[in-house]
């Protein structure tokens, strides 16, 4: 218009916290809860947010994505928990082992990618391993507003279903825990046939859940709007690779255990994000020239797109060969 | 400062008037001497001190007597306030978001004590003084929605989000360019523009509404928007157009100046926190033609806006048979010295009228 122009900021609005405590959950799920650094209340959040925390690791400023999973009702605190990932990157490593009790450090507020549908007439959940966090925040809200939901929760054992206790013991009837050790399985087919009219599906897990929860609602009738899912990927190491920033002017090099997104800020460049997982859109780039192959990783760009070699997204998203020029 | 608040009506004898304050102030919404639709979306947050854009939810002299206004269209007709089911929750977001603000920024006018679920709210204009628990329906006179847009100017529509759209679910909407919330309710972004010309062949609305489905907590958004309306009525809805759309044949020569308003909606957009629900608050601001023209740079523009504006968008809004007689009551107020960039008065540095 314009009254006072403002630049838009990457990301999202910024949150300084404290980790008020870092509690271990299981052998690999460490719970870090924050309070605000100005003691004020926490904005108030919906279930299945996530936040993006930095990491300053030495000259590296990580951000990874964390699903919010304190009781949205509590305002005092806000309290994420991350699976530590020995093969990964090392996001989560850096979490559990140089993140401690007392450190501030800068979260986003929140941002919902997944949220509940609230025209649902019931909610059910499949949770995976680590995939339990969304659901823990939408329990907590559907506390709050009496609504209709049930739990199925396939963990690895139940020494590793990380809350599967705590919530056993407040919802016996809601919860269901099914151990890989005990050669449990979901009843997948037989919860989803015969819901009633108007009930919705939401699931978090590994990759091949998450297709077979889809597919499986497809083949027995289920409008896919009603099938919810949250896939958020972290970025894959692979071959480094060069880049030319043409609004930028500047060449950069992408390394093998960082993402496109990461070698783009590190080089000073301002572009947006949200969810750096390849699922909200967000930093979608023009590729102004290729002689390559790319190698799409994100949910973003529909198939044809990728095929286009048109777009990028940077967050999840590599390309392998000799010129890669974006709009950026 | 303190606001001195209007008796006036926005109806019948047309009392509505801006003082010398409100026409500085007002939202003029051209940056350049002409107009195309465009997203021309920026962050909400804060503007130049006393201007429309300073605070989340602006308060000026107008605000009793539009309240005064709205319960009466309300009292005629209670299907301009609804809500569907789902949308509670997203009626107390809108609520706190309303009170946590208007507290902050006018203290003098507005006061928000909580204690827990304890809420005690004050509204000094309105003289209201309510004690209440958050989330419990039972404890106010109105839903949540409906009761605090009652005390706050501008339509209010609460879209839910999701199926990667944004739907019409819930809304306060009395102040309304000629769009109603009873047909609309329940619609997808793309259904309640429908009649919109030019802007779907232009991609407009697949680009807004990926902008607005991607606005997060904590950065709210605004733009501008506007409309010609005869007579400074607040309720041009489509249910009233048997009363207001007559005005329109009732303007001439000696009285557009005074009769001739420029509408501007001052639009914002926050995400809720608590439903993940949008809230699209729509801000009408009128000025009639002949307060416009007190300033020099505005009678200038406005002029070339009107004159270079397609057809099709002088019919979509409205004012495509009264365009003449509006061309030549402005075109007095163009001397064809060139405009500065931006929407505001800018008295100090542009020259008088030259003729």
């Amino acid at each position: 218009m314009s009254a006072a122009p403002q630049k838009t900021k990457s990301g999202s609005e910024t949150l300084n916290v404290v980790v008020s405590a870092k509690v271990p959950v299981t052998d690999l799920v460490t719970r870090f809860e924050f309070t605000r650094t100005d003691g004020a209340p926490f904005p108030p959040f919906s279930g299945g947010a996530h936040t993006v925390v930095t990491m300053q690791d030495g000259d590296r400023t990580r951000m990874n994505a964390y699903s919010l999973m304190s009781d949205p009702a509590d305002l005092g605190i806000y309290a994420i928990s991350v699976r530590r990932d020995d093969t990964g990157r090392g996001g989560s490593k850096f979490m559990h082992e140089h993140v401690a009790a007392g450190d501030e450090i800068t979260i986003t507020y929140p941002v919902n990618l997944f949220s509940l549908d609230l025209t649902a007439k019931k909610h059910i959940f499949f949770a995976g391993g680590i995939g339990i966090t969304p659901f823990m925040s939408m329990i907590g809200q559907l506390d709050q507003i009496g609504g209709n939901w049930e739990l199925h929760y396939s963990a690895r054992s139940a020494a590793l279903g990380a809350y599967a206790d705590v919530l056993r013991e407040k919802y016996p009837h809601k919860v269901h825990l099914y151990c890989d050790d005990a050669d449990q399985h979901i009843p997948l087919e037989a919860i989803l046939s015969g819901q009633p009219l108007g009930t919705h599906t939401y699931v978090c897990g590994p990759e091949g859940m998450i297709s077979w929860v889809h597919s499986t609602a497809a083949s027995l009738g289920w409008p896919e709007a009603h099938v919810h899912s949250e896939a958020f990927l972290a970025p894959e190491p692979g071959q480094p690779f060069e880049v030319r920033l043409c609004k930028s002017d500047k060449t950069i090099t992408v390394g093998e255990n960082e993402s496109l997104l990461e070698a783009i800020e590190r080089a000073g460049v301002d572009a947006p994000f949200l969810c750096r997982g390849g699922s909200c859109g967000m930093c979608e780039t023009d590729v102004v020239t290729a002689d390559g192959t790319f190698l799409h990783r994100d949910y973003w760009l529909e198939q044809e797109e990728q095929a286009a070699g048109k777009k990028i997204m940077p967050c999840v998203s590599r390309f392998l060969g000799g010129v890669l020029e974006l709009d950026r | 400062m303190t606001i001195q608040f209007n008796d006036e009506t926005f109806r019948d004898d047309y009392s509505f008037r801006n003082s010398d304050w409100a026409i500085k102030r007002f939202p003029f919404p051209f940056h350049e001497d002409s107009y195309m639709y465009s997203m021309n979306a920026e962050q909400h947050r804060g503007g130049p001190a006393g201007s429309v854009f300073e605070k989340r939810f602006d308060v000026d002299e107008h605000y009793i007597s539009e309240m005064r206004d709205r319960a009466i269209v309300l009292d005629q007709d209670p299907l301009r306030c609804q809500s569907l089911p789902h949308m509670t929750l997203a009626g107390w977001d809108l609520l706190e978001l309303i009170m946590v603000s208007k507290s902050e920024d006018y203290p003098d006018l507005f006061e928000l004590y909580r204690d827990g679920a304890q809420w005690r709210w004050v509204n000094k204009p309105l003289g209201i003084d309510d004690t209440f628990t958050f989330m419990d329906e039972t404890t106010l006179p109105y839903g949540p929605l409906e009761y605090i847009t009652r005390q706050s100017q501008g339509d209010f529509a609460l879209l839910d989000q999701r199926e990667n759209n944004l739907w019409m679910d819930a809304g306060m909407i009395t102040t309304q360019a000629d769009w109603s919330l009873d047909f609309d309710i329940g619609m997808n972004f793309f259904e309640w523009h429908a009649p919109v010309p030019l802007a779907h062949e232009m991609g407009i609305f697949k680009r807004a509404l990926k902008f607005l489905m991607n606005i997060q907590q904590g950065a709210p958004g605004r733009r501008l928007n506007w409309t010609m309306t005869v007579n400074p009525l607040l309720d041009t809805s489509p249910e009233n157009y048997h009363k207001w759309g007559i005005q329109k044949t009732s303007l001439t020569p000696e009285n557009i100046g005074a009769k001739q308003h420029v509408r501007v909606e001052l639009q914002t957009f926050y995400r809720l926190p608590r439903s993940n629900a949008l809230a699209f608050p729509i801000r009408c601001y009128l000025c009639s033609f002949q307060d416009l023209m007190t300033v020099p740079k505005w009678g200038r523009r406005l002029h070339r806006v009107v004159r270079d504006l397609p057809v099709e968008l002088a019919t979509y809004k409205g004012f495509i048979d009264n365009r003449p007689m509006m061309l030549d009551y402005l075109s007095q107020f163009d001397d064809g010295l060139p405009t500065s960039f931006g929407v505001f008065p800018d008295l100090d540095s542009e020259p008088p009228l030259q003729k």
